[in-house]
């Protein structure tokens, strides 16, 4: 039987504890799950639909990379996502607007520098996870785990509405368009 | 929560219908493409592609489409989506390929397309 936990030994010392975990299998059955919650908790958070479905679609296209790269679409790879709620910088007690998403996985480990987004400009099925997840998200860091696999971080900030601005008026993040590289 | 994802066919003339009701994810963007597969191989005129039923879709989607786009072309097709929600609109917006596909308000127009 296979543990379905991500093994953290060695990982992130003094990191709070996050505030909510989800333990999943790698199965593509979950992706509505997992993805649906994130949802739910950023409009709580008061993001606008839009934005919320944007957080939701990055975890969904996070999730479904490290179940096709990661563990080359095998289902029982283990996948921790956990999340953290984030006040506004600079408001430390105020109430969290923000969301730190952080993926897990023990699948095969990529050079974090080869993950790119593909050339928008090359019509073409697939590849486009990672352009996504960028255009999407104020942060986005993949790193190695010393533990094995990979760890992506996602950060959306300002999910309420301050002053008649939106979140879903922030400008995008840079797109990275890479050539020969690892796609999603 | 989700519903079951399920794919309706119809024919009117020499226009085939296909309307997708559920999320679009990897777990069931093969049943998508299957769809789409089995509807080109008589070749109609027009394929259009009703996306009303469909709250959600993610990138394995957008590829399931850019796909037929291609095999329809080499066909002579002509692909049309429709009746796009505005979470739906957002994935080709943010993917820069909305340029790339007939995209029209609703059925009425698809079909006219």
């Amino acid at each position: 039987m296979t543990d379905h936990h991500v093994q953290h030994a060695g990982d992130d010392p003094g990191e709070s504890a996050p505030d909510l975990t989800l333990h999943m299998r790698s199965s593509p059955r979950l992706l509505a799950g997992a993805r649906e919650m994130v949802a739910s908790l950023a409009r709580r958070l008061g993001f606008d639909e839009v934005s919320a479905c944007q957080v939701a679609l990055a975890v969904d296209e996070a999730l479904a990379n490290v179940i096709r790269h990661g563990y080359e679409r095998r289902e029982d790879g283990p996948i921790d996502m956990l999340v953290w709620l984030l006040a506004p910088e600079g408001e430390p007690s105020a109430p969290p607007t923000g969301l730190k998403v952080v993926i897990e996985d023990q699948g095969r480990q990529v050079d974090p520098g080869l993950i790119k987004g593909r050339d928008l400009d090359d019509i073409r099925p697939g590849g486009l996870g990672v352009h996504i997840i960028r255009e999407v998200m104020d942060e986005v860091r993949y790193e190695k785990r010393d533990a094995g696999g990979m760890r992506l971080t996602l950060v959306k900030r300002g999910g309420a509405v301050k002053d008649g601005g939106s979140p879903a008026s922030d400008p995008p993040a840079e797109a990275a368009h890479g050539r020969g590289s690892v796609h999603g | 929560m989700a519903e079951q994802f399920q794919v309706n066919t119809e024919k009117r003339q020499e226009t085939t219908i296909l309307t997708p009701h559920g999320d679009i994810d990897m777990g069931v963007s093969p049943q998508f493409r299957e769809a789409l597969r089995t509807a080109q191989e008589s070749h109609p005129r027009r394929l259009v592609v009703n996306m009303g039923g469909v709250g959600y879709m993610d990138s394995s989607g957008l590829a399931t489409l850019v796909e037929a786009m291609k095999l329809t072309r080499g066909d002579g097709t002509r692909l049309v989506l429709c009746a796009l929600s505005d979470r739906v609109k957002a994935i080709f917006e943010i993917a820069r390929l909305e340029k790339y596909f007939t995209i029209t308000g609703d059925l009425d127009a698809a079909v006219q397309a």
